[in-house]
């Protein structure tokens, strides 16, 4: 299992979580985890997946989720878990 | 399982403290690349680097999208040349032959700086170093990318005067060299006393003749961090403030460890290199696998040897 961790933050508005689930359907990417919280009208959500199946290249992946974001309007990071579990966990 | 707030502390350190990782630094031995003449030494010394590093800056570029985490330098540092060219270099200019090879060769792997064009002279000259001492100002002149550096003493052998007084004079004359572009040679060439065994920070960067055949450093940068982090700890008492202190340094430190281990890893196998320490500043941390394939075998958990020490901030 090859887990990554996306961040999306922005203004809150309808199908964010539509788009990027249905984005990560495409391209046979399981969510494994997903928490959301709305401060002051700005939406941030994490989402870990499992990207181990995907039909693209993490690169593509990123470059592609680059793009999403700004059609919907918010910051979308991708990164792998790996960074969060080092500075988190011992 | 990670939770929403560990992971938005992760990305508000990277987008608005200004966490990165300054540079990953390969240092790589040049003992097997002296020859009779500064042609062959010339050519042995290019190889090598583009054998080793080659793919540096590729890697970290790679690396820096995949976690997410900026990496701003790529660098090398080289065994003391003075050592390296002692068999083939007869006057200065033999020196600023090498020079100019290790500028080019750093330009086309992208690397911003390559340091170890050096000399340690903490307790006596060879004709070696003084020959190289002597090709400083024209070396930095003619070059962009190259660190120069010069130990003149040592608490153990006290402090080589001659050396000094030479120094005192090359400085002088690398900032007249330099003189229509704001003295930039002196920016690039440290005089050192108690150089440390192995140094990986500009400008006094060099490799240790006690490393191995290619190291890799990371220094990481997170003086933001630890702001933000001592500004949530007004009014508390001083445990709470050391206490966040050591865990602040620790997430930072923690995120350099992961890099140097993943560089080390990819970079390991595109070359024969077979030993990679990992020191970092402020703690430093060290590990120090014996071959390639243990190595492999330990990329994914805690460094074989952990050291913490105090260490001085990369620039």
């Amino acid at each position: 299992m090859e887990k990554t961790v996306i961040t999306v933050v922005g203004k809150d508005t309808t199908g964010i979580i539509a788009r990027s689930s249905t984005f990560l359907y495409e391209h046979n990417i399981n969510i494994l985890d997903i928490a959301q919280t709305v401060l002051d009208g700005i939406f941030n959500m994490m989402m870990i997946v499992d990207v181990s199946g995907m039909d693209i290249t993490f690169e593509e992946f990123v470059c592609k989720m680059k793009a999403l974001a700004e059609e919907i309007g918010v910051d979308i990071r991708c990164q792998r878990e790996e960074i969060f579990d080092m500075m988190h966990r011992i | 399982m990670l939770n929403i707030k560990e992971v938005f502390e992760t990305t508000n350190m990277i987008e608005h403290e200004n966490l990165d990782v300054r540079t990953v630094t390969m240092g790589i031995s040049l003992f097997d690349c002296s020859a009779t003449t500064v042609e062959e030494t010339c050519s042995r010394i290019e190889a090598k680097i583009r054998r080793h590093a080659g793919k540096l800056a590729e890697t970290a570029d790679a690396i820096a999208a995949e976690f997410g985490i900026p990496i701003v330098n790529k660098r090398i540092s080289i065994t003391p040349i003075s050592l390296i060219g002692a068999s083939c270099c007869k006057t200065p200019d033999d020196y600023v032959t090498i020079c100019k090879m290790l500028d080019r060769v750093a330009k086309e792997l992208g690397c911003n700086f390559l340091g170890g064009f050096s000399a340690v002279v903490s307790k006596g000259i060879t004709e070696s170093d003084r020959l190289l001492i002597e090709s400083i100002p024209e070396a930095l002149a003619v070059t962009d990318n190259i660190c120069a550096s010069v130990n003149v003493g040592s608490t153990k052998t006290g402090i080589n005067m001659d050396a000094v007084k030479l120094m005192g004079e090359i400085v002088k004359k690398t900032a007249v060299r330099t003189a229509d572009r704001e003295c930039i040679g002196c920016a690039k060439l440290v005089v050192l006393c108690n150089a440390p065994d192995d140094n990986p920070f500009m400008a006094g960067a060099f490799l240790g003749i006690t490393q191995g055949d290619a190291v890799i450093n990371v220094g990481v940068s997170g003086p933001g961090v630890v702001k933000a982090a001592l500004d949530k700890c007004h009014g508390e008492n001083f445990q709470v403030l050391c206490d966040t202190i050591k865990k602040t340094a620790f997430k930072i430190t923690r995120v350099g460890q992961m890099v140097a281990q993943e560089a080390a890893a990819r970079l390991v196998s595109s070359s024969a290199s077979s030993t990679f320490p990992l020191p970092l500043p402020q703690p430093s941390v060290t590990a120090s696998p014996t071959s390639s394939r243990r190595w492999a075998s330990r990329s994914a958990g805690l460094p074989a040897r952990l050291r913490l020490s105090p260490c001085s901030t990369t620039r």
